[in-house]
C-alpha cells in the first residue's frame, strides 16, 4: 500500500502510466457525450412543460456535477500535498482549478439560458444560481492566490489551504443559501421537484454525467503530465525524454 | 495561558496607541451609510426596508477592510516570526490576536450600528438584534477573515486579493445576520437566527485558529 503511494507520488511513474491510462478515458469520453447528446438532444422526448427547451438539462446538470466534483477533487489532492508532499497531487490541483471554474461558467451560463424559456429572464436570484455564482468565486478565489506567490511552494501550500478551508464552507454555504431563498420567494417553480423523469429522458443524462466525468480525467491527466513536464524540466528524465538521447550527470560532464 | 493573555495586552496596548486605525473602519462604516441614502432616495420608508442589508453590508465591508492590518505590523518589524518560533502553539496566539481584532473593530462597529440604524430610520424594536447579530456575527468574521489575511500577508499587494478570498466565505454570516435584524423587525423569532450565527462562530472558533496558524506558516517561509 505504501509502496503504491510511494511510486505514485514519483512524478516519472505517473508521467508513465497516465500516458497508457489517458486514450482510454479520451475513448469513454468522446463515447459517451456523442451518445449522450444524440439520444438526448434528437431521441429523448420533449417535456410535457417546458417542451424542447428542457434539453438544456444534458449540458446544465452534468456541467453543475462536475462543477462541484472539482472542487472537492481539488481539495482532496490539497489536503494529500499537506500531509504526504506528493507533488503530482499539487500540479492535479493546480491544472484542476481553472477546469473547475470554467465547468462553473458552463453550468451558470447554461442556467442563464434555461431561464429565458422557463422564468423569462436571463438571471433569477435562484438558490443553486446564486451558490453557483459563489462557487465561482471561490474558484477564482484559488486561482488568483496561487497566481499571487513568487514561489511556488508557497503558492501550492496557501492554494491547499484556501480549496481547504473553500470546501468544509461550500455545505454551509449551499445550506444557507437554500435557506435565503425560500425565505426570500417561496419556491413556485423548481427545476427539481417536479414529476419523475421518465427513463428514457434520465438515462442519457446519466451518459452524459459519466461522459463529462471520462472528459475531466482525461483533461486532468493531460494537463498534469505537461504541468509534470513545466515543473520538472531540468530533471534529467525529462531532458533524455525531450531530446532523446542519454543526458550525463554533470559530474560526469565535468570529468 | 500566560502567552496567550501577553499577547492580548501586547496588541491591545499596540492598537489603543494607534488610535486611528482602531478608528477607520468605523469611520469608513459611518461614511458608506451615509452614501446610500444619497444615492437612492431620502425616503424613510423606502430606507426602512432596505435598512437591515445596507447595515450588514457596510458593516462587513468595514470589518473587511480592517483584516489587512491584522497580522501586516507584525509582518513588516518580525514579530510575526517570534510568534512562529514561541513554544506555544501558534493557533492559541493568533486566536488571542483575533481576539483583539474582534474587540476593536468588530465590538465597536456592532454598538455604532444602531445610531446609523436612527439615521436610515430602521423600525423600533430591532435595534438590540441589530447590535447583537453583529456582535455575534463579526466574530466569525473576524476568526475567517483572518485565515485570507494570514494566507495574504506575505504578498507586496493583497489588499484586493484578500478580499475576494474571504467576501464568498462571509455569505452565511451575513444571510443569517441580515436575516435576524429583519426578523425583529417583522415581529418573528429572532432566537434561531441568533442560534445560527452563534454556532457558525462555535465553528470558526474550533476550527479557524489551525487554518490561520498553518497559512501564517506559509506566508512566513515562502
Amino acid at each position: 500500500m505504501w509502496a503504491f503511494i510511494h511510486k505514485l507520488g514519483s512524478p516519472k511513474w505517473f508521467y508513465g502510466i497516465s500516458a497508457k491510462l489517458q486514450p482510454w478515458f479520451w475513448a469513454a469520453a468522446g463515447l459517451l457525450i456523442i451518445t449522450g447528446s444524440l439520444w438526448g438532444l434528437a431521441f429523448a422526448p420533449a417535456d410535457y412543460q417546458q417542451g424542447n427547451s428542457f434539453r438544456i438539462i444534458y449540458v446544465h446538470v452534468p456541467a453543475a456535477f462536475l462543477a462541484q466534483s472539482i472542487f472537492i477533487a481539488m481539495a482532496v489532492s490539497g489536503l494529500v500535498f499537506m500531509v504526504w508532499k506528493i507533488k503530482v497531487a499539487d500540479m492535479a490541483a493546480a491544472v484542476m482549478a481553472p477546469l473547475g471554474a470554467a465547468m462553473t461558467f458552463v453550468a451558470l451560463f447554461s442556467g442563464a439560458v434555461w431561464g429565458v424559456p422557463t422564468w423569462g429572464t436571463w438571471w433569477m436570484w435562484d438558490a443553486r444560481l446564486t451558490s453557483m455564482l459563489i462557487l465561482l468565486f471561490l474558484y477564482l478565489g484559488v486561482i488568483a492566490l496561487r497566481g499571487a506567490f513568487t514561489s511556488r511552494d508557497s503558492a501550492s501550500r496557501a492554494a491547499s489551504v484556501l480549496a481547504m478551508v473553500g470546501v468544509i464552507n461550500i455545505p454551509i454555504i449551499k445550506y444557507s443559501v437554500d435557506w435565503w431563498y425560500t425565505l426570500h420567494q417561496p419556491a413556485s417553480f423548481t427545476l427539481t421537484s417536479r414529476p419523475a423523469m421518465p427513463t428514457e429522458m434520465w438515462l442519457p443524462l446519466v451518459i452524459m454525467v459519466l461522459g463529462f466525468y471520462s472528459f475531466f480525467i482525461a483533461l486532468t491527466l493531460m494537463r498534469t503530465r505537461s504541468e509534470i513536464l513545466r515543473r520538472e524540466a531540468n530533471k534529467h528524465w525529462v531532458q533524455e525524454l525531450v531530446t532523446g538521447q542519454a543526458v550525463k550527470a554533470p559530474a560526469e560532464e565535468a570529468r | 495561558m500566560l502567552a496567550v493573555k501577553a499577547t492580548l495586552v501586547r496588541d491591545l496596548t499596540l492598537l489603543l496607541r494607534r488610535r486611528g486605525e482602531v478608528l477607520n473602519p468605523l469611520v469608513f462604516f459611518a461614511l458608506v451609510i451615509t452614501l446610500f441614502p444619497i444615492a437612492i432616495s431620502p425616503d424613510p420608508e423606502l430606507l426602512a426596508v432596505i435598512a437591515p442589508g445596507l447595515l450588514w453590508v457596510a458593516a462587513l465591508l468595514a470589518a473587511l477592510l480592517s483584516l489587512d492590518s491584522l497580522f501586516r505590523s507584525d509582518y513588516d518589524d518580525g514579530s510575526l516570526e517570534q510568534l512562529l518560533l514561541a513554544p506555544q502553539p501558534l493557533a492559541a496566539l493568533s486566536l488571542a490576536k483575533v481576539a483583539v481584532h474582534w474587540l476593536l473593530t468588530g465590538l465597536p462597529l456592532a454598538l455604532m450600528a444602531p445610531l446609523l440604524g436612527i439615521m436610515l430610520a430602521l423600525p423600533a424594536g430591532s435595534y438590540a438584534v441589530l447590535a447583537l447579530s453583529l456582535a455575534l456575527g463579526t466574530a466569525s468574521l473576524s476568526l475567517i477573515g483572518a485565515i485570507g489575511a494570514a494566507l495574504t500577508v506575505g504578498l507586496a499587494r493583497g489588499g484586493v486579493l484578500l478580499s475576494l478570498l474571504v467576501l464568498p466565505l462571509y455569505i452565511p454570516v451575513l444571510i443569517f445576520g441580515a436575516g435576524a435584524v429583519q426578523a425583529a423587525i417583522f415581529g418573528e423569532g429572532v432566537l434561531a437566527h441568533l442560534a445560527i450565527l452563534g454556532a457558525l462562530l462555535a465553528a470558526s472558533l474550533m476550527l479557524a485558529p489551525w487554518a490561520i496558524a498553518a497559512s501564517l506558516r506559509i506566508s512566513i517561509n515562502g
